[in-house]
């Protein structure tokens, strides 16, 4: 599999602030990529310089193998961008919207309203089409934002914080569609959410702290690395729990006990087979994962 | 070419379909009608009347309508050309307020096809109100007192088309410095007040400072308007002479509302307001060019840079 975005080296910095310090990594074709750090980590910069809208100050960046710099303009035509912010014309149609930005790749007249058909179905807007954008609902807006950012067919569709806001049918729509395009179309998604929850299924996951690279790899490698598991046991006293000497907390009607690992969970329970009768065991979620690498909790984009 | 006109098509539709811009850019004709609509017609019918009948002559109801009206719609043209193309290309800031612009660079557009639709977009919807006012205004003038030739209608029409040039030209390049909400304000407040001054729409120039006229006789849209109250009064002239007033009448009437111009004492020809507007328009467009130009190569040095 060749890699879609290959960054080395990379460093932006504005006046004193280094936005961005010697930043490596690698994005693949058809992977869904996340991209995480709190306000002010370096996200939107590493973005910018990708899109073509900032100047880097040292390192190479590739998209689709090519030189960003020499190949701006071919670049251009493989990408597609959803910025957290919508920037549709809120006077004009929907129509009018999707009309006019497809004519900025070329795509007109029949081929335009193919096109605007297949995403009109694929994103449930077909009865939206004749409205002004600027009496959508925030979730219909968003599917035209992803719409329009879906209609020169991208080869690399980077979605800046796509989903903030939305409510979760929205969401689960909007994941559905970029799943499906990405197994159909290979598409490579460029993540970066404050819904932790979303990276979980990413298949590659960069954390920016400062603008450095504080912690990568698949969801699983970077739980296992950086939080242990969870073992919830059903229908016993704390007394039996104090046991384990491990640590734990009560929940409402279970105790949680915290594992290293998983091998150290199945340790406790060949050694306590008694009181295991009632149990599951589970991996830290990526919220703990951000927490022990940044040191922060990441909620709706609120550092805490 | 499709994105070019897929752009302009865009910033027509938005500029018509913001009705907070669009009546925002006849704010300032609004305020001419109403300044004329309440006194000034009055005022300045009055002192036609009665410096004519100082000077022993009678002026019929119709000449006088027709002089009246015939100022009242050049000042009217004159601010039209260039408020509603100001405020009109307000796009290309809001466009950089809302982060519209930053979105279109993400496209395989040009900077230059982008700067090129924001001028033309303007152009045309500009050229678009200004030649309705035209006709408004000759509806006006023509029950008021019509002494217009089909020449002078065809005249008034260049007039309007080189205005609108220079105003879309001029707010072209003032606009490409702007980039908030504030400055859109501000620049908004200053030429909606401002222009009808300095251009003589609200008060003839005639009638300020020496030292005032001598620094608005540098001013290009000066030498428009002027063309443009030429064209609009040329016939009732003829008429004051076919009806036997004085030369030097005419003449005093003719400078005190701006037919005739003067650079550093000297009569400025017709034809020289003309060359001066045109060269004037390519000045300002060259200007416009230039900065994106600049603007284009500073972002390509900076990328080699890297």
């Amino acid at each position: 599999m060749s890699n879609m975005i290959e960054i080395s080296h990379l460093s932006k910095r504005f006046g004193d602030v280094k936005a961005v310090q010697d930043l490596s990594f690698r994005v693949r074709e058809g992977e869904l990529f996340a991209f995480l750090g709190i306000n002010g980590a370096g996200k939107s910069t590493t973005i910018n310089i990708i899109c073509g809208q900032l100047v880097k100050d040292a390192g190479t960046v590739q998209i689709g193998g090519m030189e960003l710099e020499q190949n701006l303009d071919q670049i251009k035509k493989s990408l597609g961008v959803v910025f957290q912010n919508s920037v549709l014309d809120k006077d004009l149609s929907v129509q009018d919207n999707l009309c006019s930005r497809a004519a900025l790749y070329g795509i007109t007249g029949e081929a335009f309203q193919k096109r605007l058909s297949e995403l009109a179905r694929l994103l449930e807007f077909e009865d939206l089409l004749k409205r002004t954008i600027g009496k959508l609902s925030g979730g219909q807006r968003r599917r035209i934002d992803i719409a329009r950012a879906l209609l020169n067919r991208p080869k690399l569709l980077i979605l800046d914080e796509p989903t903030t806001g939305l409510d979760p049918q929205t969401r689960s729509t909007l994941w559905r569609v970029i799943g499906d395009l990405r197994k159909r179309e290979n598409m490579t998604v460029f993540l970066t959410t404050h819904y932790m929850e979303e990276t979980a299924d990413a298949d590659y996951v960069v954390i920016l702290d400062s603008g450095r690279i504080a912690a990568e790899g698949t969801p699983l490698e970077l739980k296992n690395t950086y939080t242990g598991d969870f073992i919830t046991i059903y229908g016993i006293e704390e007394a039996d729990v104090r046991r384990f000497g491990a640590e734990y907390e009560p929940i409402r009607d279970a105790f949680r006990i915290s594992v290293p690992n998983t091998a150290a969970a199945t340790e406790l329970i060949l050694q306590y087979p008694e009181i295991f009768r009632d149990y599951e065991i589970t991996k830290g979620k990526m919220d703990d994962v951000f927490l022990t690498v940044t040191g922060k909790k990441l909620t709706g984009g609120v550092e805490k | 070419m499709n994105g070019l006109t897929a752009l302009i098509r865009r910033n027509i539709k938005l500029f018509f379909k913001d009705k907070g811009m669009f009546f925002s850019s006849l704010i300032t004709p609004l305020i001419l009608l109403v300044l004329y609509g309440t006194f000034l017609s009055n005022v300045y019918e009055e002192t036609f009347r009665n410096s004519l009948e100082a000077a022993g002559t009678t002026v019929p109801d119709k000449l006088i309508g027709g002089c009246v009206s015939g100022e009242l719609s050049s000042s009217l043209l004159a601010v039209c050309c260039v408020t509603v193309a100001f405020l009109s290309n307000m796009l290309m800031v809001q466009d950089k307020v809302t982060g519209a612009r930053r979105d279109l660079t993400i496209t395989p557009v040009k900077g230059y096809t982008l700067a090129l639709s924001y001028y033309l977009a303007t152009l045309f919807s500009t050229l678009l109100v200004c030649l309705v006012a035209a006709v408004v205004c000759f509806l006006y003038i023509g029950n008021a007192g019509w002494y217009l030739i089909t020449a002078d209608v065809l005249y008034l029409l260049l007039d309007v088309v080189l205005l609108v040039l220079f105003g879309t030209a001029l707010s072209s390049i003032v606009n490409c410095c702007l980039s908030s909400q504030g400055q859109i304000s501000a620049v908004s407040a200053i030429i909606s007040a401002g222009y009808g001054f300095i251009c003589g729409a609200y008060m003839p120039i005639s009638q300020f400072s020496d030292g005032l006229q001598k620094v608005i006789s540098f001013l290009p849209d000066t030498y428009g308007t002027s063309l443009l109250r030429n064209h609009m009064l040329r016939g009732v002239f003829e008429e004051m002479g076919n009806q036997g007033f004085p030369n030097e009448i005419v003449e005093a009437i003719k400078d005190s509302v701006d037919c005739n111009l003067y650079f550093f004492g000297e009569k400025v020809a017709l034809s020289n307001m003309y060359f001066i507007l045109v060269v004037s328009v390519m000045a300002a467009v060259a200007i416009y060019v230039v900065i994106n130009v600049l603007f284009g190569k500073k972002k390509s040095k900076r990328s080699i840079r890297t």
